[in-house]
């Protein structure tokens, strides 16, 4: 199965393990994700003004790029752009839901664009996490794992863009089950946390990364009571955030105790047996002791 | 030829201060077939009635216009004058001259003494063109169907059943009582529930007029009032309940346990079980789902225990066939799933119940069955599944604050230490006695704290309740811990509802709760001629409403089938048969189902309301009201067009009797202007106006067309808005053709409040009716066919 | 600062441009206080979530000078809670879209700059909070 992709900024920077492993992931279940040429920034945040058409124009503009992958032949009638952060998804599924339900709207966007191609309206914007729900099934995921998460008590972290508001979430807002899923098709276990959903600060931690540190602390403090080991996410900000912040937090609370944060494609690679595209060392809190001490790494794992 | 009289009324003044009377009377006295005429200062006054009848004496007449006020206003008291002449009361036709001209155009007088005329006229021609209606009556037998045995099945099987009528009340668990059977005290008295509901249960067991059917189901009703024919399957019981003495020793030898309903599965029942302490019917029942097996028999210890022998295990399921006269829906409600708010935890936090269960808690513990703590620190959060957006229920649950004002009180009288705090948005104590208790309440020490919690958290090591809210009057987050937190869930429609709701093709207001055929007038009826609802099938009551409300829906079908016969009222759909062609096109136009084909169409009078939906749906006019008829509503068209000048526009406004016409009325009584060349013609719903009509005033001269209908919320006729629309449609593609601007045509819902919107929709309509229409496109009309 | 809140029609501009704005009806709301409660900046907020609510309602042009407007990081929990049904991230960037429409940015450019080397911030970080804070 070949699907566009949408990769956004930090996934080439910050968050290249997130990138990477998904792609591992991905290839395993017999998914070839294919990066959307030319694409753009989305803009990170939407603009939530009712006034404001400027502000979608980065958005529509990716997805035009599907489109004419279409009209190019490297696609053939796959409309479903795949999102890996949680923040673009957001961004480019409001736009998407916006210019489809307004004509106006998306005549103005269009007559901007100019020279572009239209857009017509036809992209269906999906998180990864969505593909693997409703296109895998976690019954197949967990024929696909090769070196099962057992013994890793691993916590949900789903922050606000994967949720809400309720028209763009993927899961109940109140009460999401995609990521515990997940976990257990992994052979992983569970371990709740009653600020799964809470927001991490988001932007804050430019300019005010104290305000962030405290829900860090708070964050996960909540996992590590119900006796997690590691936190998965798919928002490169909200894991900057758990992850880089916690050498702030640590100041704020002495005796905090630093707990590993993760994509949760990390831990797909892993589970699928590719260890080296997980990216272990590409994170802030180092894993690899962890995941050595549970025995989940260093092992030989058939391929 | 017929001989009709025209009184004028002055309405001492109120007429004549703007109308010139005489005018008018002069006007009518030219008009055709118009024997007598003459103004009256009051005609609805004894002299004035008095004047009416020596004229019908003296001059033989057969037909009579009184040019006054709203027919909806005093068209009754002529209607009785013409009976007392021994005339039709039908044939009497009042022209509104008060309402629609003397006072809406007060400021114009010479402009209200044209429109006076005109309506006179119009009142005139129709009345030319009135047929008399003979009184249509039916037969009907004494018995009813009530449907739920809560306190509104049991209060309107009592009321029936006392005064001699027949009832079947059917339930379908093995007990009667309701919720109110599960409750612990009712507010604002503090009566214990099951003491005071306990008699009444025993009463419907005894009565001979009450044929109760528990654990019963309806499988299906058809037939109409005085002619349902009521099909249900009783359950096996497995257990003979004339023999059972409820002793229990069944219940001591079965093996299986499972969560007991009635204490909402906080303890547990055996597969043999008494539904209740107070059970009615008074007898044991086996849950053939729980039982290890019955057939074949797996088990039979309860057999073995029984010294009455009233165990059956060869009990089958019973079908039950009644012809029944009237129906009473008192299905009931469930209480909102607090799952559906899982930010509230409930499921998931061991100290998080509904006030429900409380309810059991307080009634178990008071009778010495401990189930488990309730502890010294609880919390009451309101408006749980109710007026909450997310979840989709706007309303008002209507009994949550009183009934967590006295599970607080309760709480607090039992154990004076305890802290006892109740989360509010608002606090509803409307009631007799309820704010008194709500004071009470306060004087005992509850603490009532107006904010409403986003999310609970659960203590992961005491397992206590973390309550956060904003006190939203002095802006501050209060944290506290709770021993236990009680969610103040609403009301939903029961499953019962929505199923018998679906059945009967009873309409739903937006709430899903049963809709009433009139909000105010006619608030235990449903549109259905013979079915009435009662209690929280039509919306979340207490306790004290919903037997009023019982009681009412009682009388309501006692009135319908004392006399032994009813009268149908004269506004009903009839088919010319000569005309008709079986095409059965109307069948799907009718909303209630009121016509069959029998070759040729029929209509079930008891069914049929008079809307008149069928009529635009028959390809060959072979469908007429009998009352606003096809004859009478043309010869209003006509006669408003009649004489019409050059330059002059005239604008014709179909108003339904219910909702249009009524605000039209307001609209005139508030003295608000609209255009004084907007002629109003009342009929039971503009979807009995057919396109043809419509195109037919256009070719007549009309310069614009109005259709007002009620909304659908408040309208008596199910889905009229949608024929308006389709045939709105249809006329407008007509007039294009003709090369007329189909927005000459406007049709708009009302309720009877919207005074800015009419006059502002006439207004626009005016304006838009402005530009003159040639004669030779109007002459294109007439041989124009309306498009299907 | 006075307790006295006098009402003129001048009041009522705030909320009509607010609503403008936002395309939400401000006096839909009833207080009851649940968007503060869910709000996870609540505590660091001068005006409550609720309290910006009633601002907007009664016209009280303190709410433009609060840090609260500032602090809500459009995490939508009260979107999602209300039960009115009112998007209330949307009144809060209505409310910073006055200020910032006035050519007023609530960052320093320069101050960003230097924390992006030390820190290395992730894009997403800075494209977000660029686009929140300044015009």
């Amino acid at each position: 199965m070949k699907l566009p992709y949408y990769p956004g900024c930090t996934l080439k920077k910050n968050a290249k393990n997130f990138e990477i492993s998904a792609m591992a992931a991905a290839k395993h279940l017999g998914i070839e994700l294919i990066e959307l040429p030319r694409w753009n920034c989305c803009g990170a945040v939407s603009s939530l003004t009712s006034d404001d058409v400027m502000h979608h124009v980065a958005a529509i503009r990716n997805l035009v790029r599907v489109q004419q992958m279409n009209d190019d032949g490297i696609l053939e009638n796959e409309y479903r752009l795949i999102v890996l952060c949680s923040m673009c998804f957001n961004v480019l599924k409001r736009s998407n839901m916006l210019v489809t339900s307004n004509a106006s709207m998306l005549n103005t966007i269009n007559s901007f664009m100019d020279t572009e191609p239209d857009y017509e309206g036809t992209v269906e914007v999906k998180h990864f996490l969505e593909i693997l729900r409703d296109e895998i099934g976690f019954e197949r995921l967990k024929n696909a794992v090769r070196n099962p998460l057992k013994g890793l008590k691993i916590s949900p972290y789903y922050g606000c863009t994967l949720l809400r508001p309720k028209e763009i979430g993927i899961d109940d807002a109140e009460s999401p089950s995609i990521m515990e899923n997940l976990i257990e098709a992994l052979g992983g276990d569970v371990a709740d946390n009653p600020y799964k959903s809470l927001c991490c600060g988001s932007y804050h931690t430019v300019g005010n990364a104290e305000v962030v540190a405290q829900r860090t602390y708070k964050i996960i403090e909540g996992a590590r009571r119900n006796g997690a080991d590691v936190i998965i996410t798919s928002c490169p900000l909200c894991a900057f955030n758990l992850d880089n912040r916690q050498a702030l937090t640590e100041k704020l609370y002495p005796g905090f105790k630093r707990m590993p944060i993760l994509y949760f494609t990390q831990l797909m690679a892993l589970a699928f047996g590719y260890e080296k595209e997980a990216g272990f060392d590409g994170n802030f809190i180092n894993p690899i002791p962890l995941l050595e001490e549970k025995g989940l790494i260093g092992m030989k794992v058939q391929k | 030829m017929t001989r009709i009289g025209v009184y004028v009324c002055h309405c001492g003044g109120n007429i004549s201060d703007v109308v010139d009377v005489e005018e008018v009377a002069q006007f009518a006295s030219r008009l055709p077939d118009v024997v007598v005429v003459r103004s009256i200062s009051h005609m609805c006054s004894e002299s004035g009635q008095k004047a009416i009848i020596d004229d019908i004496r003296e001059y033989k007449l057969d037909r009579v216009v009184v040019a006054a006020c709203s027919p909806q206003f005093q068209g009754s008291t002529f209607e009785k004058a013409l009976i007392k002449a021994g005339l039709n009361p039908k044939m009497v036709e009042m022209a509104n001259i008060r309402e629609q001209s003397a006072w809406p155009h007060y400021d114009i007088p010479d402009k209200a003494t044209e429109k006076a005329k005109v309506l006179t006229a119009m009142a005139v021609e129709k009345i030319r063109k009135t047929k008399p209606v003979e009184r249509e009556a039916m037969k009907i037998g004494k018995n009813t169907l009530v449907i739920g045995g809560g306190i509104a099945g049991i209060q309107a099987s009592l009321d029936l059943a006392n005064a001699g009528f027949n009832v079947y009340l059917v339930e379908e668990k093995p007990s009667i009582g309701g919720h109110m059977a599960q409750l612990s005290r009712t507010f604002p008295t503090e009566d214990c529930a099951s003491c005071i509901l306990a008699p009444k249960m025993a009463d419907v067991a005894d009565h001979p007029n009450i044929h109760l059917l528990t654990y019963t189901e309806i499988l299906e009703i058809t037939g109409s009032i005085g002619n349902f024919k009521v099909k249900l399957r009783q359950k096996p019981r497995y257990v003979d309940a004339d023999k059972c003495t409820a002793c229990g020793e069944c219940e001591k030898v079965c093996p299986v346990s499972v969560p007991d309903e009635f204490n909402l599965g906080m303890t547990a029942r055996k597969a043999i079980y008494l539904p209740s302490p107070t059970a009615v019917p008074h007898a044991h029942v086996i849950d053939e789902d729980a039982c290890l097996g019955i057939v074949p028999l797996r088990c039979g210890e309860c057999a073995k225990a029984c010294e009455a022998n009233a165990i059956n295990y060869d009990d089958t399921p019973k079908y039950i066939n009644l012809d029944i006269d009237t129906i009473i829906v008192a299905t009931g409600f469930e209480i909102f799933d607090a799952r559906k708010k899982p930010q509230y935890g409930y499921g998931r936090f061991q100290n998080v119940i509904t006030a429900l269960e409380l309810e059991r808690l307080i009634v178990e513990s008071a009778e010495g069955h401990f189930i488990r703590p309730i502890g010294k620190d609880i919390a009451f959060i309101q408006c749980v599944g109710s007026r909450d957006k997310q979840v989709g229920n706007l309303y008002c649950s209507r009994i949550c604050c009183m009934y967590a004002t006295k599970l607080a009180s309760l709480l607090k009288r039992a154990d004076p230490s305890r802290d006892v705090y109740v989360f509010y948005t608002d606090l509803r104590a409307y009631g007799k006695g309820f704010e008194e208790y709500y004071r009470r309440a306060q004087e005992l020490g509850v603490k009532f704290i107006r904010g409403r919690p986003g999310e609970l958290q659960e203590d992961p090591e005491t397992k206590k309740v973390i309550v956060r809210v904003e006190d939203t009057l002095t802006r501050k987050i209060i944290e506290k811990k709770f021993d236990l937190v009680v969610l103040s869930v609403g009301l939903v429609p029961s499953k019962g509802t929505l199923k018998i709701a679906e059945m009967l093709k009873l309409p739903r207001t937006s709430d899903g709760f049963l809709k009433e055929a009139h909000p105010k007038f006619r608030p235990v009826d449903t549109p259905i001629e013979g079915i009435f609802i009662a209690g929280t099938a039509q919306g979340p009551k207490d306790i004290p409403d919903t037997v009023a409300q019982a009681s009412a829906a009682a009388a309501r079908a006692m009135a319908l089938m004392n006399k032994g016969e009813f009268e149908l009222s004269p506004i009903k759909a009839i088919v010319y048969e000569d005309k008709c062609d079986g095409c059965g096109e109307c069948i799907d136009a009718c909303p209630v189902d009121a016509i069959k084909l029998n070759g040729k169409a029929s209509i079930n009078a008891a069914i049929c309301k008079g809307c008149g939906s069928c009529i635009s749906s028959c390809p060959r006019d072979a469908i007429d009201l009998k009352i606003f008829s096809d004859e009478e509503i043309m010869a209003e068209i006509e006669s408003a067009l009649k004489d019409k000048k050059e330059n002059e526009r005239r604008i014709i406004v179909f108003a339904d009797d219910m909702c249009t016409y009524t605000l039209a009325d307001g609209v005139g009584t508030a003295k608000m202007g609209y255009p004084a060349n907007a002629f109003i013609i009342r009929v039971p719903s503009s979807s009995r106006v057919t396109p043809k009509m419509i195109l037919k005033a256009f070719e007549l001269g009309a310069d614009g067309v109005f259709l007002g209908e009620c909304e659908e919320a408040v309208s008596p006729f199910p889905s009229t808005l949608k024929v308006i629309k389709e045939n709105v449609e249809k006329a407008r593609i007509a007039l294009k053709e003709a090369g007329i601007e189909p927005e000459r045509i406007q049709y708009s819902p009302f309720v009877t409040v919207m005074f800015p919107k009419f006059v502002n929709l006439i207004k626009k309509l005016n304006e838009i009716a402005s530009k003159e229409i040639p004669e030779e496109k109007r002459r294109k009309l007439h041989v124009l066919e309306v498009i299907e | 600062m006075s307790n006295v809140i006098h009402i003129e029609e001048e009041e009522n501009e705030l909320l009509a441009k607010v609503e403008e704005i936002s395309g939400e009806t401000v006096t839909l709301c009833e207080q009851c206080g649940i968007c503060t409660t869910s709000c996870p900046m609540a505590e660091e907020m001068d005006f409550t979530p609720a309290g910006i609510m009633h601002a907007v309602k009664l016209g009280d042009k303190n709410v433009l000078d609060s840090k609260a407007i500032w602090i809500c990081a459009s995490c939508f929990t009260c979107t999602v809670r209300c039960p009115r049904g009112i998007d209330l991230a949307k009144v809060t960037e209505a409310l910073r879209q006055i200020h910032l429409r006035k050519n007023k940015d609530h960052v320093n450019l320069e101050e960003v700059k230097e924390e992006e080397q030390e820190e290395n911030l992730p894009p997403i970080a800075l494209v977000s909070a660029l686009r929140k804070f300044t015009g």
